[in-house]
């Protein structure tokens, strides 16, 4: 293997229709979480899948990590039925708590460990959404770095990437960046692949190694809240606006969506 | 450690509008700070946008001459990271935009700084600084502290404050630092081109589809409606990052922004909040949907919990 892509990935959580805030009042109960790979992150993974694909065979290893308890090991799977070689995911209980720079914490020890010529991550997360992890890696790692990137020209072993950021307002930035660099991925970069039965089989058998803090040279106190630079203080519902709702059948909702529809039109004319 | 200090955005030569609101948020938390509130500008030509900034509630503007014409983050980072430690604030404002997600995580995490970023609101207690912002697809409200951190750091939301009004005086300074080597080497801006000659940001009346309608082969039959009803055809990402629809009718913070529209007719878009930041001003708003528990129904002034396909039959017939 002559070149490394390590990919970051999280398990994020979704909530139920229904859900209940925990009682500490700091999260919501875990049993209302909805849990699956990062959006963004399956995105990560298929650029890196795609470049190792277009290379000669095994020239190209594509590493997935994830920090997470014991059910971030299904987001694992799913990236190595997509393409992935191998797996690592840490975690200590210590690691609980941890805000994005924490976990940016961890996956620069592991990107030290492992010097991958590449890292990505996705631009953000479904849930809490910091979009800052990625770029706080490549901070503490001192390597270049580009975000929200939506188009990747690179070749293995290359001592630059050409890539395009996703700007504001339908704008587009092209450059090029000295590597190894960590770049966060944008969605629409291209299309992930569905794992098929038998890619999901054979990624049974492909390593998926369990790291702690120690394995990586990290004590407790860099993690968690201790390591980290915000804390949460209170997670609540919040009062929210609700739309007048048009009850009825289909028939009499339509009609009634059609009334303000021509009262706008009336209006405009 | 006080005052506030407000970090300027600008692209291509232009001012960026969320740096007003940045400095109407710094105005009204100035006593809690207890000191003056500076809006630094760093570019190669920051004198340019001295005028643009001197607005009531600015005590200070401080010029850094930096970097080139486009955003380069190693130059933000050490200009950022400079002017803390010059002026040594204990709050430091950034808008949460995308220049700002490529270098913020970066600072923070080296520096050891108090850090949020899409923060709606900001509160100091108890001489704390206290941010919110959402969590869970905007489901829960999450309000975080700095335990220990002298200096605090967020990347504030677009449109959470109104722009800073009023003509000011304030003093300008410069200073000076030494521009690390650039590791990145822009070329070009590109604009999403307008394959069907639409113009989302003109358009009054928009009926935009999202991930609701399924597949590619429902497209069509919105694409009637949506001439039907004399209505301009727009949708979520979803839908052009497939390729159902091109880019240039994408509604949102990546997309475009539905400036000129009065009636927005949303079909099962679920309403992440990048799609709201493209059209949750419009007047009048109408979600189908459903999910009764879509984002969209805490913006739209109707919503409708229904089939969307049986919605549009039930409606195209209606025109």
């Amino acid at each position: 293997m002559s070149t490394k892509i390590l990919v970051a990935v999280k398990q994020v959580a979704a909530l139920d229709a229904d859900f209940e805030i925990r009682a500490d009042g700091k999260d919501v109960d875990a049993d209302f979480l909805i849990r699956d790979l990062n959006e963004w992150d399956d995105f990560a993974l298929e650029e890196a899948v795609k470049i190792k694909e277009a290379a000669a065979e095994g020239e190209v290893e594509v590493v997935v990590v994830s920090v997470g308890a014991d059910e971030a090991d299904e987001a694992l799977r799913k990236c190595l039925a997509k393409g992935a070689d191998r797996a690592i995911r840490v975690w200590d209980d210590a690691v609980a708590g941890s805000d994005s720079i924490a976990i940016a914490r961890v996956l620069c020890a592991v990107s030290q460990r492992e010097t991958p010529d590449l890292v990505f991550a996705g631009a953000q997360s479904s849930d809490h959404a910091f979009a800052s992890t990625g770029i706080a890696i490549a901070g503490l790692l001192g390597w270049p770095h580009a975000a929200v990137v939506n188009q990747l020209t690179y070749l293995p072993a290359a001592k630059q990437a050409g890539v395009r950021r996703e700007l504001e307002g339908g704008l587009l930035q092209t450059m090029q960046i000295d590597c190894p660099a960590v770049l966060t991925i944008q969605l629409g970069i291209n299309t992930p692949r569905y794992a098929s039965l038998r890619s999901i089989k054979q990624a049974a058998a492909k390593p998926l190694d369990t790291l702690g803090l120690a394995d990586i040279g990290l004590s407790a106190t860099e993690v968690g809240e201790s390591g980290s630079l915000s804390r949460v203080r209170r997670m609540y519902i919040p009062e929210k606006g609700r739309a007048q709702m048009i009850e009825g059948s289909a028939a009499e909702q339509a009609a009634q969506l059609a009334a303000i529809i021509k009262e706008y039109k009336g209006e405009a004319a | 450690m006080s005052g506030i200090l407000i970090i300027a955005e600008h692209r291509r030569g232009e001012l960026r509008a969320s740096t007003l609101e940045l400095i109407q948020a710094a105005s009204a938390l100035k006593s809690a700070a207890g000191g003056p509130v500076t809006v630094a500008i760093v570019g190669p030509q920051p004198e340019q946008f001295v005028t643009a900034v001197s607005v009531t509630g600015v005590d200070e503007i401080v010029t850094v001459t930096a970097g080139s014409a486009d955003f380069d983050p190693d130059t933000q980072t050490a200009a950022v990271h400079a002017l803390i430690n010059a002026r040594s604030p204990s709050l430091v404002l950034l808008t949460h935009s995308v220049d700002v997600f490529g270098y913020a995580g970066a600072l923070a995490a080296t520096a050891g700084f108090g850090f949020a970023t899409d923060v709606f609101k900001i509160d100091h207690e108890n001489g704390q600084w206290l941010a919110t912002r959402g969590g869970y697809g905007q489901k829960v409200n999450v309000e975080v502290d700095f335990p220990g951190r002298t200096v605090v750091v967020l990347a504030v939301r677009a449109g959470a404050y109104k722009p800073a009004e009023g003509v000011a005086q304030p003093t300008v300074t410069s200073l000076a630092i030494t521009a690390p080597v650039a590791r990145l080497r822009p070329d070009e801006y590109v604009e999403v081109s307008s394959a069907d000659d639409v113009d989302m940001t003109s358009a009054e009346f928009i009926m935009s589809i999202g991930r609701g309608i399924g597949e590619e082969s429902k497209v069509e039959q919105f694409r009637d409606l949506a001439t039907a009803l004399g209505a301009t055809l727009g949708c979520s990402r979803p839908i052009a990052d497939s390729g159902w629809l091109p880019k240039s009718r994408q509604v949102g913070q990546s997309g475009k922004t539905a400036s000129a529209c009065k009636l927005y007719v949303a079909m099962g878009i679920s309403g992440a909040i990048q799609h709201l930041a493209g059209m949750k001003h419009v007047n009048t708003i109408v979600a189908v949907n459903a999910d009764a528990g879509a984002s969209i129904f805490s913006v739209a002034k109707y919503g409708i919990v229904g089939d969307i396909f049986e919605i549009a039959e039930e409606l195209r017939g209606h025109f």
